[in-house]
């Protein structure tokens, strides 16, 4: 079994949801994000979303395109991010990783090398923003053929027939994007996004994880009452862009993080 | 259109095109490529857009024979097709005021649009104002330097101008900062992209909206020359201007098809918009095609003295094109498109915008070379009014 689908089968039975932070790789220092992914781990993170910075990063807002633009600026590549899960992995061989980016830099280094290396470093999930299932059918296959499962989005605007092409495509879960924008958005209706993940559970017959908008453990816990994970980005990536050092960096993340976590232990999941 | 049917149903030019974007943007996409397809086959709407074309736009444009620059140069005979006289001075409104006239079909009160030079963010606000939409522009904080004029054009035209600061602050970042907004009010929201690039329907989209340049230069050249043109020349930035022209003659292998891109500083400083001639293809703004990207998939910055060009990505089908064999794609460099636009606005009384005289370069280049019973057709994109202060401060003058 996947890491991805034993978490959820093990939180299943936990009856709560998974809390997944998002940060961007290769900040706010190179140094940093290794310790900072275990320190997430340790503060409660069920799995990690590990951004893969893009020069062009067209469904993010100001918060994650400057950690992008930071991170490149440090040299941060392909290989070194797949480089850090290796890492990680070494001594933290339950805490599923997914990696999320764009398609480009993932073609500059070849779909199979990608899908091999990341196999081979321990990753778990790939999201690819801009990637469609129609247009990623073959890289879908590649990453599954690997043992990776691809995570594909959907949307408020996503009528039955796109749902009915994610549930046949996709794997290991499925990321509903909570409004019509961007990351660090803050306008979701959450109401109307329950209802939409109770609705898309039931449909796709793949855990459901709800991420952009989510900045509080509040709402962490609103949305954990109904969706098998949830995912916190631009929050948590603010923060760390204020942090001078790593020392500073860790302690924030490691704070904020246990709350959140503390959220999604204490929230009563409403239907199984 | 004898042999020649891209793009396929998917939206793909061979391997190009196609429609890669974020989850939220795909269902307004197919609702787009649907109301486009029905607008279309709407006589009412052709009659409305081919009306407005005449009437607000100024078409049909003359095609007209540069007769001094030709004997200069002393071979081909050198025609100017006048994109430059259309209401706002370029062929960027020919796509606008279609593609307005669809928001408005789609009952759509915004328009969003992204702009480098400026041209087609004056052309979507000026159609913007007169079909009643609000209109929000985008545009790099460079190119709000270098194209100052058109910005307060467009702020005199009702529009609102937002100054994008993120990444090299060119039309590359315009446009992602379009998309995401287009993400944010997507049900609200048309977004009028101004070239041939982005996801499907719009390479194509954008493409049947310019081929008006090609149609009309067909008929004109057969009744001026008595037979079609030996070649074809057109600047390349996204690539409409040279799609709208080289479309309608495709399907004939006699006419040459000459793309000419930004050659900046020259191609080997790195410094450059020439993703068809130095790049590889990849993907970006929602289409595969040819880019300037380092070894990891990063877009590099561009260069090129004209915004308008300044962009490191094409429209797929040119990507298509060049593969294929079908059109050719040279450069030209900043200092070519100087010479050019000196020497046309000293031969024929014409200034062209620094994007046109890339294509001017290159005819030149071209034209000593070829009978003087055989002729080039230049895409007259625009006019220079925009681009006096570029030049003149190259010259040391401050206007
Ligand atoms: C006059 C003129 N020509 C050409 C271009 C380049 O665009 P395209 O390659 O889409 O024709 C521009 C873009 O702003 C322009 O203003």
């Amino acid at each position: 079994m996947s890491r991805l689908t034993g978490l959820f089968t093990q939180l299943q039975d936990a009856g709560r949801a998974a809390l997944v932070p998002f940060m961007t790789a290769g900040d706010p220092s190179l140094t940093a994000t290794v310790p900072l992914m275990h320190a997430l781990a340790a503060a409660g993170a069920d799995a990690i979303e590990l951004g893969m910075p893009f020069s062009d990063p067209m469904a993010d807002g100001p918060s994650i395109q400057r950690a992008s633009e930071r991170a490149l600026a440090r040299g941060v590549k392909l290989r070194m991010v797949l480089g850090w899960v290796r890492e990680f992995r070494m001594t933290n061989r339950h805490t599923p990783i997914i990696l999320m980016g764009y398609l480009n830099p993932v073609e500059a280094m070849g779909v199979i090398s990608f899908a091999e290396a990341a196999a081979a470093a321990g990753v778990d999930g790939v999201i690819l923003v801009d990637l469609t299932p129609e247009e990623g059918r073959g890289e879908a296959t590649l990453l599954q053929q690997r043992g990776i499962d691809p995570i594909f989005l959907l949307a408020p605007t996503s009528g039955p027939e796109r749902v009915a092409r994610v549930r046949s495509m996709g794997s290991g879960f499925v990321y509903y994007v909570s409004l019509r924008g961007i990351t660090g958005a803050t306008s979701a209706d959450w109401v109307e996004v329950l209802q939409r993940v109770r609705d898309l559970r039931r449909q796709l017959g793949l855990p459901v994880a709800v991420g952009f908008g989510i900045r509080d453990a509040a709402t962490v816990a609103r949305v954990a009452a109904e969706a098998d994970a949830v995912v916190v980005g631009s929050a948590l990536v603010e923060q760390l862009a204020e942090c001078a050092t790593d020392q500073e960096a860790i302690q924030v993340a490691t704070r904020f993080v246990q709350a959140l976590a503390e959220a999604v232990r204490t929230t009563e999941r409403v239907c199984a | 259109m004898g042999g020649y049917s891209m793009p396929d149903a998917s939206g793909h030019f061979g391997p190009y095109g196609g429609r890669f974007v974020a989850e939220t943007l795909v269902t307004a996409l197919e609702a787009l490529e649907r109301a486009y397809h029905e607008a279309q086959q709407d006589p009412g709407f052709r009659a409305e857009l081919h009306s407005e074309l005449r009437q607000f736009v100024g078409r049909p444009n003359p095609l007209c024979h540069a007769e001094r620059l030709s004997r200069e140069l002393g071979g081909a005979q050198i025609y100017l097709k006048r994109e430059d006289l259309n209401h706002t001075g370029a062929h960027k409104i020919n796509n606008a005021v279609g593609q307005a006239l669809l928001a408005r079909r789609m009952g759509k009160k915004r328009v969003i649009a992204e702009t480098g030079a400026g041209q087609h963010g004056v052309a979507t606000a000026t159609v913007a104002t007169r079909y009643g939409l609000k209109c929000l522009v985008y545009m790099g904080e460079e190119d709000i330097r270098r194209q100052s004029s058109n910005v307060y054009r467009m702020r005199l035209l009702g529009a609102e101008v937002v100054a994008v600061g993120g990444g090299t602050r060119t039309l590359k970042d315009a446009m992602n900062e379009a998309m995401r907004d287009w993400v944010t009010h997507v049900d609200s929201t048309f977004y009028v992209i101004g070239t041939v690039a982005g996801p499907h329907p719009y390479p194509t989209m954008v493409r049947e909206f310019h081929r008006v340049i090609g149609d009309e230069t067909r008929a004109q050249c057969l009744e001026l020359t008595g037979r079609l043109p030996d070649c074809l020349i057109a600047c390349v930035g996204g690539g409409s201007n040279a799609m709208g022209l080289f479309y309608p003659f495709i399907a004939d292998p006699a006419v040459r098809l000459i793309g000419v891109e930004a050659g900046g500083l020259g191609l080997s400083t790195g410094r450059h918009a020439a993703p068809l001639t130095t790049g590889r293809p990849g993907v970006l703004h929602g289409n595969r095609t040819y880019l300037m990207e380092d070894e990891d998939g990063q877009i590099l910055p561009t260069h090129s003295i004209s915004a308008g060009l300044d962009y490191p990505g094409v429209g797929p089908e040119h990507a298509y094109l060049k593969d294929t064999g079908r059109a050719e794609y040279v450069v030209a460099t900043d200092a070519e498109a100087l010479t050019a636009f000196h020497r046309l606005c000293r031969t024929e009384g014409i200034i062209p915008a620094l994007e046109t005289a890339h294509a001017l370069a290159h005819a030149i280049r071209l034209a000593p070379a070829m009978r003087s019973d055989q002729t080039i057709v230049v895409n007259l994109s625009g006019r220079g009014d925009k681009d006096i202060h570029t030049v003149a401060s190259l010259e040391g003058i401050h206007l």
